[in-house]
């Protein structure tokens, strides 16, 4: 099987992965259309290093699963304040910073 | 068989991933995730990376997706979403979409399409924890205090507020 495939279906996944970011807005499905992007990303780095007959794309995603798990925790707290604080987490609503 | 399971697994994910962004439940969002993510996996371990494919059924199939189940059970989410206002932002986002679409496109073409045979035990953790514990020995270590800071971050914000 070509990488180039993997290629081809990773830009597919990080597109859908946008496109969901962009139509939802709620923030938590906002934020799974991230880690769609962010899978989507390492599916390309897996890939490039299955081409590249090199572990560091592996070492790479490696660490940005770490970091997303991390992300994952800080951000679903931040947004469990949100929903303290307005009672709810439609993106439009959270308008504080708008002029 | 391999092209088969590409496929299957292809089809999988970009599937679960086209029904979330149609179905408007959060739970169910987060389970065709699992499904994705779970898909995605597999597709690593297509591509010699057995190791990372099991990290990422543990921690994304796993972990993450019981942060997001608990943070949908702790938020009341039954109030219907209004239309959308500002349509305009869409077909920014759609224009803006399409022309990544194509730039990458363009890039995937400039690739070399053959696979280079790789060693048996490629993707292997052997392999990885040895490179990982001595070239990528202080990202690994400033990992790790980045997930104590996260940790402690987390504890911090979503913890409450005694009254006073």
């Amino acid at each position: 099987m070509s990488p180039l495939a993997f290629f081809v279906l990773s830009l597919v996944l990080f597109s859908l992965g946008t496109l969901a970011f962009l139509v939802k807005r709620d923030l938590i499905t906002q934020f799974m259309a991230i880690e769609i992007m962010l899978n989507a990303a390492n599916l390309a780095m897996i890939a490039a290093s299955r081409l590249m007959v090199s572990l560091d794309g592996q070492i790479v995603v490696f660490f940005v699963i770490t970091v997303a798990a991390a992300e994952a925790a800080v951000g679903l707290a931040i947004i469990l304040l949100i929903y303290r604080q307005k009672k709810n987490i439609r993106t439009e609503e959270i308008n504080l910073l708008k002029g | 068989m391999e092209v088969f399971l590409f496929y299957l697994l292809a089809l999988i994910s970009v599937a679960s991933v086209v029904a979330m962004i149609l179905t408007r439940h959060q739970a169910y969002n987060a389970l065709l995730l699992a499904v994705a993510f779970t898909s995605l996996g597999g597709l690593f371990a297509l591509l010699k990376a057995p190791f990372i494919a099991t990290v990422q059924i543990i921690i994304y199939a796993g972990a993450i997706m019981v942060l997001f189940i608990f943070v949908i059970m702790m938020i009341d989410l039954r109030q219907p979403f209004p239309p959308l206002r500002r349509k305009w932002v869409l077909a920014l986002g759609a224009f803006l979409l399409a022309i990544i679409f194509l730039e990458l496109i363009l890039v995937i073409r400039t690739l070399p399409g053959t696979n280079s045979s790789a060693a048996p035990d490629f993707g292997h953790p052997t392999p990885l924890g040895r490179l990982l514990f001595s070239r990528y020995l202080y990202a690994f270590e400033i990992t790790s205090i980045l997930i104590v800071v996260a940790i402690v971050g987390s504890l911090y914000l979503a913890r409450r507020k005694e009254k006073k």
